[in-house]
């Protein structure tokens, strides 16, 4: 009884938040006969529309902005002719064609991603359209724990080159990088105390930062004294999601929470997430069941994006798509946005009860711990369990009579996915890692975990 | 007939043993061992001696079958000699002389070596080592790097049935040796058949002094020959001196491939004794000598695989791994030996250097001594595994007894070495860092880690090894992050024992 109302609760809450976006799918989806739905709104065929983008108006500035926002950390890769891996141009310039194309025009970048070369590649895959037909975000991502890059001079010296490496003399979306991974001491050596946030507010006045906001990850105080700094902060990025909305996994703060306070202070959010690293796209059939009895056609993926672009403060929703099939998926899913219905948000939230009993890892791969100083492929390692875990494919109970089977796949599966020096028996436990993590995963901890499961495999002996 | 059984037992036999020196996955050991269990050197090293009676009652019952059926470089070479066959023309053997100036001294000397523990001697000459070294040189590569390849397809098809496995050259000059053995020996085989046995081996030349007195042996009739030289012309012990009737029993691995050739009835296989003739007889040529060249590899200089050094990366922006460099085998001043071999001693004495320990061990700890006194006998080092306390398969499959076999539970109380931690290398000291990796992988807990510097508990700590109850299993020195030379070490002992 006391779960039911909690539920209820949480339910109005949320959809509160929807306004009059639900009004405009209610009427989209009465309009359209169950039978003749399905051909139309499968999420993985079909036609990929171009001119039936949801757009969001930001208030502050007036852009007009596409729900479906492109993050480029997950550009393609290729091996160059020496054996480095490098971005994949020609298939960069092709995404970002297609893309723009088809109504997106928000592009994500920041110095760090993809180990430095992710904004030279978007800048240059952009350069070759107007400047006026999109809206390029990048951050002063000043968190490397040495002074300098934390001081003045290295943000600025960051801060200028984002403009070189994107080919761009105005930044439409700026942002400070990962609040809330070092608490409120790191906020104010990072922005505040070195004056950063005033030089940033001077460069916007002169026009070459149109939008100053920042990203949140982590410790909830960090998040409450940059919002209620004296700056009328023009976006925020926040991880959202249907698990996460309620039942934020490790140092992860509930997004109600953050949304709602970004609702009150007039600051539009910006999704990051909102697959939760993909595991919201990899339900097993078991956890999915809830979605398909209402949706039979729908991923899982396209609930997730719906789910995150509902709320009517959401600026845009951020997808770091690699190949053109995701970036389709989701031009669909936003083209237009069907709001989650009150029926639809229960089953997400039974979802999320389901997802709740699992040993999930709440790694996103989002390669911030990496590398490692010793070598340890730390999200390839969670990614197997992960892998594993989602599949209910864990060699858990020796009795069961699938046990010797799922024991051989995890521990071949397990070599096959990280080399052994890689492997999670490799960890020192240095704790280097540990800060770097905006999901907040003790990873020497989990390290040590795995590693004692793995043991108790290896210990009966072969495969 | 009996041509027929002896070809289908042999390739019998030399599938099975084959397969116990490829087989990586451990599977087929505990039915395969027997294969290497009865062969004749590794029975005596073993003190077995069933199995040596056994051999010495069938070689007196039927003559030197034991070469023809059981001897895995005896196989060896019959399959090269029948693919020979193929290529070139028929009949191209023929009599030769015993080279017994030659046979006999070799001889003396295994046996010397054997009683005096000669182990290089023993080693080198021993043919079921030889052809040992030969497989898990040269086939098991090959037979590796095929898994590998339908482990390759099978991980593309999302399927379990295969997994890959590490290929890397344990030794250069044992690998050296190998191949040198096998294209002597392949050479000798491919021209003139047996040679190797009746020239060098010292089990073929010991075991051809008993068919003299053998029950059953193959005679030529002389009533019904007709001197036709069928037999003799493929004979591949060239033993056959059909000119006087006679057939050198010491050489004659009862191959009974004359039985078949002969048109008119005239060899037989049976108890029945040779009509006798002048001991006279006429030598038409003289074999090759051949096979001598594997010795002139024992001054080779030692090999070192030079690792390359690259600095460790410093974390510029996200992603990408950090480079692993390969580590160096540290300058042990006791080497250590496999847990159940007892000790250094009795590793050594016993050992055939076989190297059917070093292909069954799936941590890649085991390889080839390259030192002269204990040569090509197996020694463990840490760099790409360590000795896991769920395994035993060295112990299990050596058929010497210089690896005794022993159950994991004594394996995790038998110490083999005693682990050495190395201030400079440590990464504690060195870097500055936390690090628990030997401490946590200890599996008998022979680690603590104590803070250095001030009895603060936030200062940094290394680690402290109690040697009474470190088994010296090289868990620490394989995980221990230092590279290229591990901050803590395992140095063996000369006597293993339990703690």
């Amino acid at each position: 009884m006391a779960n039911d109302d909690k539920k209820n609760i949480s339910r109005r809450d949320f959809l509160k938040t929807l306004g009059a976006g639900t009004a405009v799918g209610a009427a989209a989806l009465a309009g359209c006969k169950p039978a003749g739905c399905n051909t139309n709104t499968s999420s993985i065929t079909g036609e990929v529309p171009k001119d039936k983008m949801t757009y969001r108006t930001n208030p502050h500035t007036g852009d007009r902005v596409s729900l479906l926002g492109y993050g480029c950390m997950r550009w393609p890769m290729k091996q160059s002719s020496d054996g480095q891996a490098e971005v994949d141009q020609d298939a960069v310039n092709d995404l970002v064609d297609y893309a723009l194309d088809h109504g997106v025009n928000y592009f994500d970048t920041a110095p760090g991603y993809l180990r430095g070369l992710s904004e030279a590649a978007t800048g240059a895959a952009l350069k070759r359209h107007p400047r006026e037909k999109f809206f390029i975000a990048t951050k002063l991502s000043n968190m490397a724990p040495d002074a300098y890059a934390r001081s003045r001079e290295g943000s600025i010296a960051m801060y200028r080159q984002s403009f070189e490496r994107l080919q761009v003399d105005y930044i439409d979306y700026y942002l400070l990088h990962s609040i809330g991974g070092d608490g409120v001491p790191g906020v104010d050596e990072r922005f505040i105390d070195n004056g950063m946030i005033d030089f940033l507010l001077r460069e916007k006045e002169q026009g070459r930062i149109r939008n100053l906001g920042w990203s949140f990850h982590g410790d909830v105080e960090a998040f409450d004294h940059l919002l209620a700094y004296p700056v009328q902060w023009d976006f925020a990025m926040i991880q959202l999601n249907y698990m996460d909305w309620h039942h934020a996994t490790g140092r992860n703060v509930n997004a109600e929470y953050l949304y709602s306070e970004l609702e009150k202070k007039n600051v539009p959010a910006i999704v990051m997430e909102p697959l939760l690293g993909g595991r919201l796209s990899r339900l097993n059939s078991l956890t999915q069941a809830p979605l398909r009895r209402l949706r039979p056609d729908d991923s899982p993926a396209k609930w997730a994006f719906r789910y995150a672009g509902s709320p009517d403060n959401i600026l845009t929703v951020l997808s770091g798509m690699t190949y053109l099939e995701h970036l389709q998926e989701n031009i669909r899913t936003y083209s237009p946005l069907e709001p989650i219905t009150p029926e639809e948000y229960d089953a997400l939230e039974e979802v999320t009860q389901l997802l709740l009993n699992e040993d999930f890892i709440p790694c996103t791969e989002c390669q911030y711990c990496m590398p490692c100083h010793y070598g340890i492929d730390i999200p390839g390692i969670f990614s197997h369990y992960n892998k594993v875990v989602n599949a209910r494919r864990m060699p858990e109970d020796a009795g069961d009579s699938n046990y010797r089977k799922f024991r051989r796949e995890f521990l071949i599966g397990y070599d096959r996915s990280v080399p052994k020096l890689r492997q999670a028996k490799n960890c020192i436990g240095c704790g280097i890692c540990k800060p770097e993590c905006p999901q907040r995963i003790p990873i020497p901890d989990q390290m040590q975990r795995i590693d004692q499961f793995v043991e108790r495999l290896r210990l009966e002996g072969g495969y | 007939m009996l041509r027929k059984i002896r070809v289908i037992l042999g390739v019998i036999f030399l599938a099975l043993i084959t397969l116990l020196f490829l087989d990586f996955t451990g599977i087929l050991h505990g039915w395969l061992g027997w294969t290497a269990k009865v062969q004749l050197v590794p029975a005596i090293l073993a003190a077995n001696f069933i199995v040596v009676s056994i051999l010495i009652i069938l070689t007196l019952l039927f003559g030197r079958i034991y070469c023809s059926v059981v001897c895995p470089l005896g196989l060896f070479q019959d399959s090269v000699s029948w693919t020979a066959k193929r290529f070139k023309k028929k009949n191209r053997y023929s009599y030769s002389r015993a080279l017994n100036w030659l046979r006999y001294p070799f001889v003396v000397l295994f046996i010397a070596a054997l009683v005096i523990h000669i182990t290089v001697l023993t080693g080198l000459l021993d043919p079921y080592a030889a052809f040992g070294r030969m497989a898990e040189n040269i086939f098991a590569p090959v037979y590796r790097l095929g898994n590998n390849l339908l482990a390759y397809f099978a991980r593309r098809a999302d399927s379990y049935a295969f997994y890959p496995t590490e290929v890397w050259v344990k030794s250069w000059i044992t690998f050296c040796i190998a191949v040198v053995t096998f294209f002597t020996i392949g050479y000798l085989a491919w021209r003139h058949g047996r040679t190797y046995c009746n020239t060098i081996c010292p089990v073929g030349s010991f075991l051809g002094l008993l068919p003299r007195f053998s029950l059953c042996k193959p005679v030529i009739d002389p009533g019904k020959c007709t001197k036709c030289s069928l037999c003799s012309k493929n004979c591949k012990a060239s033993c056959i001196d059909y000119k006087n009737y006679r057939i050198d029993h010491t050489r004659c691995v009862a191959c009974m491939n004359c039985l078949d050739q002969c048109k008119f009835d005239a060899l037989h296989y049976t108890a029945r004794r040779p009509a006798k003739l002048s001991p006279e007889s006429i030598g038409t040529h003289t074999g090759e000598s051949g096979g001598l060249s594997r010795r002139s590899f024992l001054s080779i200089a030692a090999f070192f695989a030079v690792s390359k050094v690259v600095k460790a990366q410093a974390p510029i922006a996200d992603g990408g791994l950090a480079v692993i460099e390969d580590k160096k085998i540290p300058e042990r001043q006791t080497p250590v030996t496999p847990p159940g071999s007892v000790g250094a001693k009795n590793l050594k004495n016993h050992c055939t250097a076989c190297q059917l320990c070093v292909s069954a061990c799936p941590n890649n700890i085991l390889r080839p001594s390259e030192k002269l006194s204990t040569f090509m006998q197996p020694e463990m080092s840490f760099e790409r595994g360590y000795c896991r306390p769920e395994c035993t398969r060295c112990s299990e499959v050596c058929p010497t007894g210089a690896i005794m076999e022993i159950t994991p539970a004594e394996k995790s109380s038998l110490q083999v070495g005693r682990a050495v931690w190395i201030k400079e290398n440590c990464i504690v000291t060195r870097d500055e860092v936390t690090c628990t990796a030997c401490e946590r992988n200890c599996p008998t807990g022979a680690i603590t880690l104590i803070a250095c510097g001030e009895q603060d508990d936030s200062s940094l700590k290394t680690p402290v090894v109690d040697t009474e109850i470190c088994i010296g299993c090289g868990a620490c020195e394989f995980v221990c992050p230092a590279r290229p030379f591990s901050a803590i070490y395992v140095e063996g002992i000369t006597v293993h024992r339990t703690i």
